[in-house]
């Protein structure tokens, strides 16, 4: 059988950087291939190469179609058959689903006038193909995610894409929607085309692909059939460690209680939330996305105000009109958005470290103090050892797991009573998150409370001395980890639709 | 992808200072040697003369780039201000009035500078509409209020001190130079030793992760517009002194020119970088250039296209020096990679 698509010696380089050596990758018509590997290995690259959103180094050889190519312009590899949805679809919010769908076939190289009507009959018989429903009048924006898509999966097979690359498609989803997308997959296998699944679940990926291509460093490690895979060995060649994770097993319930929520609601975003946490205690919000989870986060930073119910700290009421109330309450939050909330990506490492801190470098009534903003700089960078070339360097050159680093450090630097790590491993490696796990423990030996809001079952389970469970606003169910199964937990979260 | 979008901020901006001063050395010898009138007391003496009332609209203008923003109604608040002090001359004594009335006058300008930048602060702080917006809408609120209290006229008759102040020099330099001075060192300190500046730079590259850090962003972008104001108004003051004269239309062409020499002095279109020093560096080249032409008897319009020329030249050159230093990088660190 002749490949989809036969990738020879492809290599990238951006600016300095080595994202891609000598990568040698191919797909077979009809099979379910995966592409894993840690966040930053070079797997985005690969796609945007073979999808030509970039030019390979030269050198490298692409064959489609029986032709050769060295780089592929979007349109050609369009036309080669080659469909990807993107992590985040790529729709068009406002416009109708048939629009959507259709869209491909009115824009490009050979565009006509649009007519409306034919809109409709090219996204139904594509929904048909894949046998799906859609009120195809409705704005995309309406659907949820996971309809939306299946929205940007049939978008790929207007233009007849014979290889479709799905970057972390499962990422937000249940596990009946989940279920519902392998169906689909399973469809298009069916019709010989290829499906390229990129996912950092990996237990779906050995439960679909026939075989596994494992990047690591932007080098290939192998590629590998999916039945002789298990999860721990996929594990260790993606990160070259082996990870054994244990039970954290710690008593804090004769602490004082740091935080007490009492029946806070907001509308369309949580209701009648209660808990408490007591100091020295890791409490976890397990949850999907869309769970409510960062907005209730986010009324404890007093970014929001709950609309009923009340928040105490150390037994006394507050009522936050800023984050600025809840920082000097001793609240600190890092934010699952790292890249446009919790750093500030364009600015030095030492800035913003140094950012919630400030009014501790004050001399002579208001003036900053370069002296103390390094000592305290140098302090964390040393406590939380960050690896980095030179603090005055961009955030933005550094590895996840260090930007993460930072952005703890520098609410740590504030000292306070309650840390909200809002996904904190989101973008993070999997060997650089047990270092964060590792600092996560420390902070609570050393009597910090932790508040750790994940979608990871696994990691609320190995790090939580509590894990609340949150969905559709509201908390459904408390589990003791040191006294439930893993599998028990992981049902309760992934079996519910939101 | 972001560590692609954001370069390298050292390499971006290292060497900057360096590469200006470098750049007016070469300006400065070029037009020695072309013109022996170029570097006489003279000369000097009336490019220091010149440079301040560009230079303070300037400063006025850097501090909302760095923030991300625009302040598009400087040069007429500037001119408000220069009316508000007019007027209290002219009220309090005209050609007789006495320093006192010169300072309260002074109080009064600054206090309507301020005055305008805090409202474009309130407004950008609050509605998050863009800066470009809400300073565009004060420069025509400025304008149409300065053109009907002053009939579009030049107010004159001040006192005698008034235009001394504006002419004179200290130590041999000029009154209206070492106003600029002390301004750009008090805006140096603000903006690189003061939580106000710090902000101002971290909301500049992204106003809500710098929130969410617990900065008071709302005040802090009212304070940077006031600031900005403030020294509108300075510059309104040493403009009344050196034209002895108020005219709502003054250094109108100066408004674009203070864009101009804040990217040039290296400061991010987007925000959050930029400093005091290579800006100030900057607006000499710019005087220097003019005042240079000038004197070899240029039209005053080649020296405006080759101010255009310039500029286009620096984005070059900074985009090649960035390119080859990244290059340099990536060479310096290949054995360790391999």
């Amino acid at each position: 059988m002749i490949p989809v698509i036969q990738c020879k010696n492809v290599s990238k380089t951006f600016g300095g950087v080595r994202a891609l050596t000598n990568i040698d990758f191919e797909v077979m018509p009809g099979e379910v291939h995966c592409l894993a590997g840690e966040n930053g290995c070079g797997k985005s690259t690969l796609i945007k190469i073979i999808a030509g959103v970039c030019a390979a180094d030269p050198g490298a050889k692409l064959s489609l179609m029986d032709q050769e190519f060295e780089t592929l312009s979007p349109a050609q590899a369009r036309r080669l058959g080659v469909g990807v949805i993107w992590q985040d679809h790529a729709l068009f919010p406002e416009m109708s689903v048939a629009e959507n769908i259709a869209i491909e076939s009115f824009v490009g190289s050979n565009a006509k006038f649009v007519r409306h009507r034919n809109i409709e009959d090219v996204a139904q018989k594509v929904c048909e193909r894949l046998g799906v429903s859609f009120d195809l009048n409705a704005k995309v924006k309406t659907l949820p995610i996971a309809r939306r898509q299946l929205v940007a999966i049939c978008r790929t097979l207007v233009s007849d894409a014979r290889i479709v690359f799905m970057d972390e498609p499962t990422s937000s989803l249940t596990r009946t929607e989940t279920q519902h997308l392998l169906n689909v997959v399973r469809t298009l296998t069916a019709e010989n085309v290829a499906v390229v699944f990129v996912s950092h679940r990996l237990v779906e990926v050995l439960e679909i692909a026939d075989r596994v291509t494992v990047l690591r460093d932007g080098q290939k490690v192998g590629v590998y059939d999916a039945s002789e895979m298990s999860l721990a060995k996929l594990t260790e060649k993606m990160t070259g460690l082996t990870i054994t994770p244990a039970v954290v097993g710690q008593n804090t319930n004769d602490n004082d209680t740091v935080l007490e929520v009492k029946n806070i609601s907001r509308a369309g975003e949580y209701k009648d939330i209660c808990f408490s946490i007591s100091r020295g205690e890791v409490v976890g919000i397990i949850g999907l996305l869309g769970a409510g989870r960062t907005e209730l986060a986010l009324s404890l930073f007093g970014m929001t105000r709950p609309e009923l119910g009340q928040i105490y700290i150390d037994g006394k009421v507050v009522n936050f009109r800023s984050n600025q109330d809840a920082i000097a309450a001793g609240i600190a939050y890092v934010s699952e958005d790292r890249l446009s909330l919790g750093l500030v990506q364009a600015q030095s490492i030492e800035n913003n470290l140094a950012l919630t801190v400030l009014d501790k470098t004050l001399v002579f009534g208001g003036l900053l103090s370069l002296k103390k903003k390094k000592e305290i700089v140098d302090h964390w960078i040393d406590e939380l050892d960050v690896k980095l070339g030179n603090v005055s360097d961009a955030i933005s050159t550094l590895s996840g797991g260090n930007q993460q680093k930072i952005a703890i450090a520098k609410w740590l630097a504030t000292n306070p009573k309650l840390l909200i790590l809002d996904a904190p491993t989101v973008g993070v490696d999997i060997g650089a998150r047990e270092g964060i796990f590792k600092i996560v423990r420390d902070l609570a030996n050393k009597g910090l409370s932790i508040l750790l809001i994940s979608d990871e079952v696994s990691e609320v389970y190995f790090n939580c001395n509590r894990v609340l469970h949150m969905s559709g606003g509201t908390l459904r169910r408390e589990f003791i980890p040191a006294c439930c199964d893993f599998s028990e937990m992981e049902d309760a979260v992934y079996g519910t639709d939101i | 992808m972001t560590s692609t979008n954001h370069r390298n901020i050292k390499y971006y901006f290292e060497g900057e200072v360096a590469g200006l001063l470098i750049f007016l050395i070469a300006v400065v010898v070029a037009f020695s040697l072309a013109s022996p009138n170029f570097l006489t007391a003279t000369n000097l003496s009336s490019m220091a003369i010149q440079l301040p009332a560009l230079g303070l609209l300037t400063l006025a203008m850097l501090i909302p780039i760095l923030s991300g923003g625009l302040n598009l109604s400087i040069t007429y608040t500037a001119n408000m201000s220069g009316l508000a002090l007019a007027w209290t001359l002219q009220a309090l004594g005209g050609p007789e009035a006495g320093v006192e009335v010169f300072v309260l006058g002074c109080a009064l300008a600054l206090t309507v500078g301020a005055l305008s930048g805090f409202v474009i602060g309130v407004v950008v702080a609050y509605t998050k509409a863009h800066p470009i917006l809400v300073s565009l809408s004060m420069m025509i609120l400025m304008r149409g209020i300065g053109e009907f209290l002053s009939r579009g006229k030049d107010i004159t008759g001040f006192p005698k001190f008034v235009q001394e102040i504006g002419q004179g020099a200290i130590w041999g330099i000029p009154i209206p130079m070492l106003v600029f001075i002390v301004c750009a060192v008090a805006w140096h300190i603000i903006l690189s030793r003061t939580r106000q500046g710090f902000g101002t730079y971290m909301l500049g590259s992204n106003i809500m992760a710098t929130a969410y850090s617990g900065v008071a962003t709302k005040r802090n972008l009212i304070v940077l517009y006031t600031l900005s104001g403030l020294m509108c108004a300075v510059a309104g003051i040493v403009m009344l002194s050196q034209f002895n004269s108020v005219r709502v239309g003054h250094g109108e062409s100066f408004l674009l020119i203070t864009v101009l020499a804040c990217f040039l002095g290296a400061a991010d279109p987007f925000g959050g970088f930029g400093r005091v020093l290579p800006v100030f560096l900057a607006l000499v080249i710019l005087q220097v250039l003019s005042s240079g032409l000038n004197i070899l008897g240029a039209n005053q319009h080649l020296s405006t296209a080759l101010w255009g020329i310039f500029l286009l030249a620096v984005v070059i050159l900074r985009w090649a020096w960035w390119r080859y230093s990244a290059k340099l990088k990536w060479k310096l660190e290949e054995p360790n990679n391999e």
